[in-house]
């Protein structure tokens, strides 16, 4: 059974085969068939089963609008599910598969459902599995998630790369229909840069279904000698396989183009699909129209399609889906439905025009349709043996895009549908079809005259002769028969009996009745099926169909694939970080390193013989403090502020003072929010009279950059300060430990005594015999420490020299857990304490705000609440026992306290193991914390089972006179 | 969306930051005003369907922060300024 249905004509490439397989069977196409053309020219109708009933399903339709015929794609990696056959282009070596079918296509042990249909009506979820209520997670939802449903995901990576792009144009035209073609034409003779998207293969839009002729030749030859002349102007760009899924603002279009869905695989270096953001100047939505059905009993059985559908596949792929075939229409489009089949030679053997009084009111054929019931004016009914059967209930306009920024369409009785509404997207206009102009000759000048009026383009081109046959249309929703079931959304399996339903429980508004049965809800977003759904809650209701309304039209217009939304935003590249000016030396001495903010830093560095993590950070701790260890800090932010303003400035912004400070000299500072709460933290030194350079947190560089420009722009515009990030410009390290003088002064040409440089000192130096460089004396480990700043690109030399020129000290290099270690041993805050809850007062640094002058947060940060003397304190905690284990994010509560919420008293903010006091410690926030040191509580963490007696101690844990830090 | 950048052109909004309503600009002086003034000031602000003020930080660019008058219903941008020139003519200074 070779092609069995395949009759002459047709846009397909008959000297090539194309041999692709469907559920395991092998069968043979052409170049130019969608998966399913294929499979109807080989007899296939069935080819899939629906939602929830899982009724056997074949294609309603021939384009994107498809709600039935969705099938898996491809294997492995590449799988993709919830793909409509009707779109998918053939290719060589296809693999397609039916899906929401188990054991086979054919017989489906889910159709159990179809019989158990009055249980699954509309609402059934939120009255069936209401109790009891433990029920739906465990029982409930697995069920009906496994019974109903789509496609499966692959678990495997998707191998192929998606991308995003950026196009500029001054007319953006959306379908390559005549419209669409038309207008294209008219704006790229007038030499003005166009982009003409189409989401078909082939562009010509209905022509290349149709056997209208333009222009006195064949549609789909107008259309093709049109395209070509397109394709020869440097001011076009043609984008087939382009869907354009939304108006977004200010003339931005967004477009997915299937660069190699159609290929097995991608050529080399080709993305699988682009993402594209189209800068537009005018647009016009040239989009078309798209069939509606008629809602009779048992209208959902394959071989049942749209009339379009029906002839597109005859007129375009050369397929008959049937032997004998009949037309269900209510308008005068049907019967080219009928007229185009008997010229190709198939057997029309009944017209059903329902303005004649006809209606079809059953159907019979569980896999494929057999026969149709047929009643006539007078109540007689005929039963017709047919494999096929075309319906129109008339055209809807695709409105779509111009109803993304909520322009309501409006219905026009003439063409029984909706037209696009007023106020649609700045720019946009709508022609042809989508605007409901039907013929195509109205497409053609249509187009024509929108982009002329885009344009504001002079004189137009003729037009050539085409049909202009007038819409004549008597709307018909559903055939009013029997107790069966009617479809209405195929693809969520919502019948005229669940609007029936939902007009029974007042749930009457659109926007309820489409949440309430579903309806328009599946990825075909309903667009053969919301017209009738609204045009039988009017009449239901009794309202008119412009009362009744339409539901919000949003983006996309068709599904897009995450892939394309993530375009190269995945893996590493979704985070993607910078090195640090040590990396390479690290990576050397195979260094573990981590994600800080956007850096990737040095977390230790392993000696031979080490196997736990510990093993290395505690000998790092050890060492410093022994004699000195070195820290690439780079990832500090650093920001050069300069300007006659700039210690003024700083008075603003830091809470405490800093136009007092001495060139030559830095400072702790403390930068509050607006709202009081501490943003960061930081040493800022005063490098010249005006001249500041400040240092932020790793992870607030951006932010507090940022705020600074605010401040300097909005709040005080008439500073005299200016700003410059160098973040990325100084490598910086910190030498810290008791030989940290003697080892920097091994590499830095000017004596650093501590006569010459004093503890807070700052200054510029060089170092290795003239190279410039920073020196700031501060410690953040609570030694004898310096930072030293040279440019980045001498970054990884400095380190190395360092190393080399102090070796006799036995300098060793730490990693950011060390770091930790000795911050906290200090008492410093950092992350776990910046945590954008916490005061000045909170951190114990409350006398840092000065009241003398104005500066960010200093007003709120004296709110009643935030000075709460029984409020938070930060404090040090330890457990009592030497071995027992404390934990971050564990809670203080009293000795002998439930463990409730109501008796919570803090919590652990940071904690690490202190190689120095020989067992954990923390800092934590504890209410009132400041006077109860030396006491007793617990720490409690439930998730790991922790409740460890601890002694609240002062935050300092070592040297708290910092004796060591001045020597 | 597209900004007018009154230095740069047309310019993707991706390249901006939003902070919010342009009245923050307002911000009362910390040593005469009280808790109450500063609160309302930083807490209370109208939402308004229509014309607003809004202050944008062109943060993948020239660092400019700029007054947008957008059109909350619609999204349409009917002016941008540069803020300090805002801030200016609003009296602020130092």
């Amino acid at each position: 059974m070779t092609q069995s249905n395949r009759i002459s004509g047709g846009q397909i490439d008959r000297s090539k085969t194309l041999r692709f397989t469907f559920d395991g069977i092998t069968y043979q196409g052409h170049p130019g068939d969608t998966l399913a053309s294929a499979l109807l020219a080989n007899g296939v109708r069935l080819m899939g089963r629906s939602f929830k009933y899982h009724r056997p399903r074949g294609p309603l339709t021939s384009g994107s609008e498809e709600p039935n015929a969705l099938v898996e794609l491809r294997t492995g990696g590449r799988q993709e599910p919830n793909t409509r056959a009707t779109v998918a282009e053939l290719f060589d070596g296809l693999t397609a598969n039916s899906q929401n079918r188990w054991p086979s296509l054919r017989f489906d042990a889910m159709g159990v459902n179809d019989r158990l249909s009055t249980f699954f009506a509309a609402g059934f979820y939120y009255k069936t599995f209401m109790w009891p209520k433990t029920f739906w997670e465990k029982l409930y939802e697995p069920i009906i998630r496994r019974a109903a449903g789509l496609g499966s995901v692959t678990r495997e990576e998707d191998p192929d790369e998606y991308d995003k792009g950026f196009l500029h144009c001054d007319l953006l035209v959306i379908g390559a229909g005549p419209t669409g073609l038309m207008a294209a034409l008219t704006a790229g003779r007038s030499g003005k840069r166009v982009i003409l998207a189409d989401e078909d293969f082939r562009m010509g839009g209905r022509l290349n279904a149709e056997t209208h002729a333009v222009g006195g030749q064949a549609g789909a030859d107008w259309a093709a000698g049109v395209v070509a002349e397109l394709a020869s102007m440097p001011n076009v760009r043609l984008m087939t396989r382009t869907t354009v899924i939304g108006a977004f603002d200010h003339g931005v279009y967004g477009a997915v183009e299937r660069v190699s869905d159609h290929l097995p695989t991608p050529a080399p270096g080709k993305p699988r699909q682009v993402l594209w953001r189209i800068y537009s100047g005018r647009a016009i939505l040239a989009g078309g129209a798209t069939e509606r059905p008629i809602a009779f009993e048992n209208n959902d059985r394959p071989g049942i399609m749209l009339a379009g559908a029906l002839r597109a596949y005859a007129n375009r792929w050369g397929v008959k889906v049937g032997e004998r075939v009949a037309v269900f229409t209510n308008n005068d489009d049907g019967l080219r439905t009928a007229d185009d089949l008997r010229a190709k030679g198939v057997e029309v053997v009944a017209v059903i025009d329902s303005r004649q009084g006809e209606e079809v009111i059953d159907t019979s054929g569980r896999l494929g349709l057999k026969s149709i019931t047929v009643r006539d004016g007078k109540g007689r009914t005929r039963e017709i043996a047919v494999e096929a059967l075309g319906v129109s209930g008339g055209w809807n306009p695709n409105v779509n895009i111009h109803s993304h920024h909520r322009s309501r369409p409006v219905y026009d009785p003439t063409i029984a549908a909706f037209v696009p509404g007023a106020e649609g997207p700045p720019g946009l206009l709508v022609a042809g079809a989508a605007s409901g102009a039907l013929s195509t000759h109205a497409a053609l000048r249509t187009g024509r005259d929108a982009a002329v009026e885009a344009l504001g383009l002079t004189g137009a081109a003729e037009l050539p002769e085409a049909e202009d046959a007038p819409v004549r249309v008597k709307a018909l929703w559903h055939v009013n028969h029997g107790k069966g079931r009617a479809w209405v959304d195929q693809q969520n399996d919502v019948t005229v009996k669940d609007v029936k339903l939902a007009k029974q429980e007042n749930f009457t508004s659109v926007e309820h009745l489409k949440r309430y049965t579903t309806l328009g809800m599946a990825t075909d977003q309903g667009k053969t099926s919301n017209v009738i759904g609204l045009a039988i809650m009017a009449e239901l209701t009794g309202r008119s169909i412009p009362e009744t309304g339409t539901t919000i039209y949003r983006p996309p217009y068709t599904p897009v694939a995450m892939g394309a939304l993530a375009g190269r935003s995945r893996g590493k590249e979704f985070k993607p970080f910078r090195l640090t000016p040590s990396h390479h030396w690290a990576a050397e001495q195979g260094a573990v390193f981590v994600e800080v903010g956007m850096w990737l830093r040095t977390q230790w560095v392993p000696k031979a013989g080490e196997t736990e993590w510990r093993q290395s950070v505690d000998r790092e701790v050890l060492a410093t403090r022994k004699s000195v260890g070195i820290c690439d800090v780079t990832t500090l932010g650093k920001i050069d502020i300069q300007g006659t303003d700039a210690g003024a400035f700083l008075d603003r912004v830091y809470a405490n003072t800093f136009s007092s400070l001495a060139v030559g000299k830095c400072r702790y500072g403390l930068m509050l929010r607006e709202d009081g709460i501490v943003f960061d933290d930081g040493t800022t030194a005063r490098m010249g009279e005006n001249e500041y350079v400040m240092t932020t947190t790793t992870a607030n560089a951006v932010t507090v950059f940022r705020h600074l420009e605010y401040c300097r722009q909005v709040l005080w515009p008439d500073m005299d300060v200016q700003l410059i990030s160098t973040t990325e410009a100084w490598a910086q390290f910190s030498v810290a430990g008791p030989n940290a003088r003697k080892l920097l002064q091994k590499v830095v040409d000017q004596d650093i005594s501590d006569a010459a440089f004093p503890y807070m000192g700052a200054g510029n130096i060089t170092v290795c015999g003239g190279m410039r460089a920073r020196l700031f004396r501060i410690s953040f480990s609570g030694e004898l420490a310096y930072e030293i700043a040279v440019p980045t690109r001498y970054g990884d030399a400095l380190l190395r020299e360092m190393l080399a020129r102090g070796a006799e000290f036995d300098p060793i290099v730490y990693g950011t857990e060390a770091l930790g270690v000795m911050r906290i041993e200090k008492g410093h805050v950092a992350g776990g304490e910046l945590n954008g809850q916490s005061t000045a007062l909170n951190m114990g640094l409350g006398k840092m705000v000065s009241k003398k002058k104005d500066s960010i947060g200093m007003v709120l940060s004296q709110r009643e609440g935030l000075v709460d003397p029984d409020g938070y304190r930060l404090v040090g905690v330890k457990p009592v026992d030497a071995n027992g284990r404390i934990s971050a994010g564990s809670h203080l509560l009293e000795k002998g306290a439930a463990v409730v919420a109501a008796n919570d008293g803090g919590w652990l903010t940071s904690k690490v193991y202190s190689p120095h006091i020989g067992c954990d410690i923390a800092l934590g926030y504890l209410k009132a914390g400041d006077r109860k040191i030396g006491q007793r509580m617990r720490a409690v963490n439930l998730l790991i089972g922790q409740d460890t007696e601890v002694e609240i101690v002062s935050p300092h844990f070592f040297d708290p006179e910092g004796e060591r830090l001045r020597g | 969306m597209i900004i007018h950048h009154p230095i740069l052109g047309p310019r993707d909004a991706q390249e901006f930051v939003y902070l919010g309503d342009a009245a923050l600009m307002n911000r009362p002086d910390g040593m005469t005003a009280g808790i109450e003034e500063f609160h309302d000031w930083l807490y209370n602000r109208d939402n308004p369907a229509g014309e607003h003020q809004e202050l944008w930080y062109h943060e993948q660019g020239d660092r400019s922060w700029l007054v947008v008058t957008r059109n909350t219903v619609t999204h349409e941008i009917t002016k941008v300024e540069l803020a300090r020139d805002v801030a200016r003519s609003k009296g602020r200074s130092k």
